[in-house]
């Protein structure tokens, strides 16, 4: 019982990634631009921050300040200022979706 | 829709445009069969990466993977082997992840491609047909540039830039044999070659070693390029700060405009225009071109069309704007990018994106999106990054950072060298797909 309901969350889970994943390949792409600093689907394995789950609100305002210079930072403003407001509120949504 | 020969060539001789040949073939190519069948050659940070992206977004894809090593062997953090920092065995990771994830993976070489046919030979004898060939192969070096760098030649002198037991293992093995007092001559490549910093960071590797072991050697840099090729301010920096550069005690000798054109194993001495250079270890990197498998595909060809060391590709799926249905990752591309581990990590989902929408029956992204982020280590406890995003400009019709997205670190750190740590292990783990409780033995 346990068993298959571990299952079927897992098959919902991946099917509602697999979703969303659809939903818009482009933010999909640009999310998977993050991994060979944050890890595959934003989960890192070492000192640079995991981005999955992230709140997107937090998500974004970290983006502006990266952008504006108010929050400091290595390799993050210029990251921050290659992409637009709407990508960042993208991707936002998208780290926030897949955990 | 049809389309008149001029308006065709006429596109198509915008090879970077928005809609160019690939787009058009990409439309107007019907797949053969139900499953795209997509051939990979090259298991390398392009390669691997666009294999498994591709099985992750176009999962009703045939994909075959033909790689000859059994193992991958980084190149970035290779230079932290010549400096005792890390053993081969913390920069060799298995493939047994990503070949989980394919139809077909083959330990072979491939021997022959024919681009009419569609179809891939590999020394074992064995022919595979493809819809879409991925090119990943990384670089060729021509010996034959050089004066004296024979096969014979070629046991003794090392260019270590394809990180292996034979070139990087050996390497360091002369380096730890080499008395105090020694010199080491190295060469830089003329660019654009792989991994711009690469060189300039094996002196500061090098020089961490001997200044810990052997601190009265030298090394000399023989650059064939004018000026220092990248990140130069701090480079020059690492230098001055940490091993003298500029100073009568330095144990770094700069020599740019210095192109090694002979190198003789007896002597050991290298040969440039102006004279020979004595080395008690020498390491040669020599010129270089896109791999030996775009020259079969017949797709080492400019955006001219005239035969070219690099491939021309159009920026919105990889593909070769010569040969039809062949795409090119990675350093062997023509492109504005640097040759780096992270572009080609990139430059593979890219392809990968474009490749699953054409194959869903819609148009790729007309505006790609392609970053960089490399590090060099200037010691054994600090590193550096340029970083760059670059955004397809229909205006310019390039590949151009926006204004920012684009530059160097202020100044070295202890941080950037754990960014740099971690920055190995995710994108190791993007490229060959590692579990998420992966053991690394990597040190930063």
């Amino acid at each position: 019982m346990k068993k298959s309901l571990a299952l079927t969350l897992l098959i919902m889970g991946a099917l509602g990634a697999a979703a969303a994943a659809n939903a818009d390949p482009r933010t999909r792409f640009i999310a998977s631009n993050c991994a060979y600093c944050h890890g595959p689907d934003g989960h890192s394995r070492g000192a640079v921050p995991s981005l999955a789950g992230l709140e997107a609100k937090y998500f974004v305002e970290q983006m502006k300040a990266f952008r504006d210079g108010t929050r400091p930072a290595t390799v993050m403003q210029k990251h921050a200022l290659g992409y637009t407001e709407a990508e960042y509120e993208a991707l936002g949504k998208w780290f926030e979706a897949n955990k | 829709m049809t389309i008149d020969r001029r308006e065709f060539l006429k596109v198509s001789t915008a090879a970077a445009g928005a809609v160019s040949l690939t787009g058009l073939a990409g439309c107007a190519t019907p797949v053969a069969s139900a499953k795209p069948r997509v051939i990979v050659v090259g298991a390398g940070f392009g390669g691997a990466t666009f294999a498994r992206y591709l099985k992750a977004w176009s999962p009703n894809t045939e994909v075959t993977v033909i790689e000859p090593l059994t193992q991958f062997v980084s190149c970035p953090f290779s230079n932290t082997v010549l400096a005792g920092t890390n053993r081969l065995e913390d920069i060799t990771l298995p493939y047994d992840h990503v070949k989980k994830v394919v139809d077909t993976w083959v330990t072979d070489s491939v021997t022959a491609i024919d681009s009419r046919k569609r179809t891939v030979t590999t020394a074992g004898g064995k022919t595979f047909t493809y819809d879409r060939l991925v090119l990943a192969g990384g670089i060729e070096l021509l010996f034959d540039k050089v004066q004296g760098y024979d096969a014979e030649t070629q046991k003794t002198i090392k260019h270590a830039w394809k990180a292996s037991p034979d070139q990087t293992g050996v390497l360091h093995q002369q380096l730890q044999a080499m008395p105090d007092g020694g010199t080491f001559v190295m060469s830089v490549p003329m660019a654009p070659y792989r991994c711009p910093p690469g060189p300039y960071e094996r002196a500061c590797q090098v020089a961490t070693y001997f200044k810990r072991t052997k601190p009265k050697s030298k090394i000399i840099i023989l650059d064939g390029n004018p000026d220092v090729a990248s990140k130069k301010g701090l480079f020059v920096a690492a230098w001055t700060k940490h091993f003298g550069y500029g100073s009568a005690n330095s144990m770094i000798d700069y020599r740019p405009n210095n192109m090694p054109r002979m190198v003789d194993a007896k002597k050991m001495v290298v040969g440039t225009e102006f004279d020979e250079v004595k080395g008690d270890v020498i390491n040669v990197v020599p010129p270089m071109r896109a791999a030996a498998v775009c020259g079969m595909a017949g797709v080492r060809v400019g955006l001219d069309g005239k035969d070219a060391p690099w491939c021309a590709i159009d920026y919105t799926t990889f593909e070769s704007t010569a040969v039809p249905n062949v795409h090119i990752l990675g350093d062997s591309a023509l492109t504005n990018f640097p040759k780096s581990g992270s572009v080609a990590n990139n430059t593979g989902k890219m392809c990968a994106y474009a490749l699953s929408e054409i194959f869903a029956g819609r148009k790729p992204d007309p505006a790609p999106v392609v970053t960089n982020t490399c590090y060099s280590a200037g010691s054994d406890t600090v590193a550096f990054h340029v970083a760059t995003v670059f955004r397809w400009d229909p205006e310019k019709k390039a590949m151009v950072p926006p204004k920012g997205a684009n530059g160097v670190s202020k100044e070295e750190s202890e941080l950037e060298m754990a960014y740099m740590e971690s920055w190995a292990r995710n994108v190791w783990s993007d490229t060959l797909g590692l579990p998420r409780d992966y053991n690394f033995t990597i040190k930063g």
